[in-house]
């Protein structure tokens, strides 16, 4: 065991956590700081569902060394909206793309990125960005259907 | 870097390790907030350079290989260095770098050296690196292959380990060049497909036919829970085959 302190931005705010084992960004980010956003699914970085922004880019935060949140910018789905919600969580709820809820946090997220890299993404792009995002109810027409929406929206 | 101690890239290999309780390393050494070692320039590759940047700007086949990494959240973690210090079988990125014979840059606190691909690798997951030295780049020949063409056989697009993976380069003098992954411990090359359709200016269907066979021929697969050395095998063949045919086109 070791004891750590880092110090990293999280959804806006400058955070400290305590690491006490080389675990992960994603059990920080859940058992220290209470942020339960980020899911605990594969834990091997398959299902995305523990999917966050890291310095601007999405990643699996299962597989991000809590240690090595040392002075990094981290987005969870808590932090995507602004004063108002995401156009991504306002286009996945107009078109219904939440079944259980497991996945809708990492979905959401990976479509966040998505759209910040590119605003009018054709839907084999948007199946190509949610490539690491697994939905076990299975809902992905819905969510792609939601975001070739919130695209074809961006387009006009 | 001290001795005992593990680098950390990526971290999509390690955490793995990490989250099964397979492993759990004490000293760790943290490369991904380190400049230096995601430099890049046109024939050195700094050993941080992500997957996500070599999609967009690595050489062709590498560019292919990367697209075909993980899923967007791997490809924005994992690189090239933690590719090659894992060295699985399956590695996407290494039948590129045998194609090309790239070189592996190893540094320790008194001395860099490099390492050629063949003998870096030396078995499954195992490397020509000793402890104390850290993977700080790869590097290029200044020419590359004109033509180069990846391709990977898996079950699904995304976040897959290949089944056989494959790079093929041809020059305008007809060179060729055929490295695979997923067939071997190690990647590999298949010499004598090479030699043979390297010699011929215009490949007939029956070159090509016979090229294919070598490439099955040579290829060292096993039977594992992924596939048979049977399809293995096979694959391998028609693969080579089908990214010479994008080389000749």
């Amino acid at each position: 065991m070791f004891a750590l302190i880092v110090e990293f931005t999280l959804n806006g705010s400058p955070t400290t956590a305590r690491v006490m084992s080389p675990g992960s960004a994603l059990d920080v980010l859940r058992d220290e700081l209470g942020v339960f956003g980020p899911k605990s699914g594969c834990e091997q970085g398959e299902c995305g569902s523990c999917s966050v922004l890291l310095d601007g880019v999405v990643v699996c935060s299962c597989l991000l060394m809590a240690g090595d949140l040392q002075g990094s910018v981290v987005v969870t789905v808590e932090g995507v909206a602004g004063d108002q919600i995401h156009p991504v969580q306002t286009a996945m709820h107009e078109a219904g793309a939440v079944q259980c809820g497991f996945c809708t946090p990492g979905i959401v997220v990976a479509a966040v990125d998505l759209f910040e890299h590119n605003p009018h993404p054709t839907g084999e792009e948007i199946k190509e960005a949610l490539a690491g995002n697994i939905c076990r109810c299975t809902g992905y027409g819905a969510i792609v259907r939601a975001l070739e929406g919130l695209s074809e929206a961006a387009a006009r | 870097m001290a001795e005992g101690a593990v680098a950390l890239a990526g971290g999509t290999d390690l955490m793995v390790e990490v989250n099964f309780g397979h492993a759990r390393p004490m000293d760790v050494v943290a490369l991904r907030r380190v400049g230096e070692l995601a430099e890049w320039e046109p024939t050195r590759i700094g050993a941080g350079v992500t997957w996500s940047r070599l999609e967009r700007h690595g050489p062709i086949a590498l560019a292919q290989a990367a697209r075909t990494v993980g899923s967007p959240q791997i490809r924005n973690a994992g690189t090239l260095g933690g590719n090659v210090g894992t060295a699985s079988p399956a590695g996407d990125g290494l039948p590129f770098l045998a194609a090309v014979d790239a070189s592996i840059e190893l540094a320790a606190p008194t001395e860099t050296r490099t390492v050629p691909w063949h003998e870096f690798f030396v078995g499954v997951k195992r490397t020509a690196r000793v402890a104390g030295e850290l993977i700080t780049g790869v590097l290029l020949p200044e020419a590359m292959p004109e033509r180069q063409a990846f391709g990977k056989i898996g079950a699904r697009n995304a976040m897959v380990i290949a089944t056989v993976c494959c790079v093929v380069t041809r020059d305008t003098s007809g060179a060729t060049r055929v490295a695979l992954g997923s067939v071997a411990p190690t990647p590999m090359r298949a010499w004598r497909a090479e030699e043979m359709i390297s010699s011929i200016d215009k490949p007939s269907e029956s070159d090509l036919t016979e090229f294919a066979r070598l490439v099955s021929e040579e290829v060292r697969p096993i039977t594992d829970h992924r596939s048979t050395e049977e399809y293995r095998r096979h694959a391998a063949g028609v693969l080579a085959r089908r990214l010479l045919d994008r080389c000749l086109r």
